[in-house]
């Protein structure tokens, strides 16, 4: 399974980055904390589907991967819904190494990483924002990155993912998400950071063959918004 | 309780807050009837239930805390159950299940856990008031009021 899913991963090292600072001797810094937080304000076809499932039943259970923000604390829980946070390149960073990737295939520390960031039961949440977190995973632990998400989320449920799409990138621009309304994002630019590989359509349907369906909205930035159907 | 160094309270130090300092370490319960602030090491319980409780930049609490307020600046591994708010500033860490009726996030700031948002239950003097205001079931009124406690005490 993991061989054939190398190949379709393409993970170009060859350009710059669009749009911010040029990375250091060719190599992107893993997160943006050193440049400055610029935000704007973006409408999300993604958001806007991933709430129409969610939005008209209160007291479901949501994982935001993106961290805690205040606005996505008060607009999840405004909507009656149990909200958990996990900070998932946090913990990555944490578990990997800011700038590691070759790490990521250590079955040990994927062990390691899984117990720290997705250690819940089988069909716990009734939705995940995942937001761009796969795309800083290695094909080893992205593989078993989603085939937890699988396991933790129950079927019908949603997921929300953003893919960028330039496949001639070296590092694409890090961002923190903040929902604005039901189908509007704010998103804070923290800088750039390198992504293990970039994905194509073809790609992305191999990597989430084994959810029910799979929605892709392309929008600005060339970033690819995902609905994915467990 | 343990200590280590000796416990010592700083009487009202910080606006009528006890404090366990940061040279200080608490294991076991802690009880208060007024706010806390603590910037040293507590393990166990902590309940001011009617209370604030801060956690100082160099406090950490690996503890249950049930309290009315929290506000953290350090670190706290437990859950927390908070009647009013929780407030996480920027640099605090906090690892646990959160249950309270309102949460503040500043950026920058470690949440990992659940948050229930739990509405407070309208205050029963407030509710029986404009109970009272209303013309129609006076006795339902009177029975709800405050003092009704005696006023149907004496009906028995």
């Amino acid at each position: 399974m993991l061989e054939p899913l190398k190949e379709f991963f393409r993970g170009s090292r060859g350009g710059q980055g669009r749009g911010g600072p040029p990375p250091p001797a060719g190599k992107a810094p893993l997160n943006g904390s050193a440049a400055a937080a610029t935000l704007s304000v973006r409408p999300s076809r993604g958001l806007e589907e991933f709430f129409t499932q969610i939005r008209d039943t209160s007291g479901l259970t949501i994982l935001d991967l993106g961290g805690a923000t205040q606005k996505n604390v008060s607009f999840i829980t405004d909507l009656g819904h149990r909200l958990y946070s996990e900070d998932f390149l946090r913990m990555l960073n944490e578990a990997f190494g800011a700038d590691d990737t070759v790490d990521q295939t250590n079955p040990g520390r994927i062990e390691y990483f899984l117990k720290q960031t997705l250690d819940y039961p089988a069909g716990h949440f009734d939705g995940v924002l995942v937001w761009d977190v796969l795309e800083y995973l290695n094909p080893v632990l992205l593989n078993a990155v989603v085939e937890r998400l699988h396991h933790i989320v129950r079927p019908k449920a949603y997921m929300l993912a953003f893919f960028h799409s330039d496949d001639k990138q070296d590092a694409v621009p890090c961002y923190t998400f903040r929902i604005d309304q039901l189908n509007s994002l704010e998103i804070v630019r923290q800088g750039m950071r390198r992504p293990a590989q970039l994905y194509n359509n073809r790609s992305l349907e191999k990597l989430l063959a084994r959810f029910e369906s799979v929605k892709f909205f392309l929008t600005r930035e060339r970033l690819r918004e995902v609905i994915i159907k467990v | 309780m343990s200590s280590m160094p000796p416990a010592r309270i700083e009487a009202e130090p910080r606006g009528g807050a006890a404090t366990i300092g940061k040279a200080v370490k608490v294991v076991g319960q802690i009880f208060s009837r007024e706010d806390l602030y603590i910037d040293g090491e507590v393990e166990g319980t902590v309940e001011a239930l009617e209370h604030k409780l801060t956690i100082g930049p160099n406090g950490t609490v690996r503890a249950t805390i049930k309290t009315r307020e929290v506000v953290a600046l350090g670190n706290i591994q437990g859950n927390v159950e908070a009647t009013e708010k929780i407030e996480i500033r920027k640099d605090a860490r906090l690892t646990g299940d959160i249950r309270t009726a309102r949460i503040i996030i500043e950026d920058g700031a470690y949440f990992k856990g659940s948050i229930d948002i739990v509405k407070p239950e309208p205050v029963k003097g407030v509710a029986a008031k404009a109970q009272a205001s209303a013309p129609a079931p006076q006795v339902a009124a009177v029975a709800n009021a405050p003092g009704a406690g005696n006023a149907s005490e004496m009906k028995r």
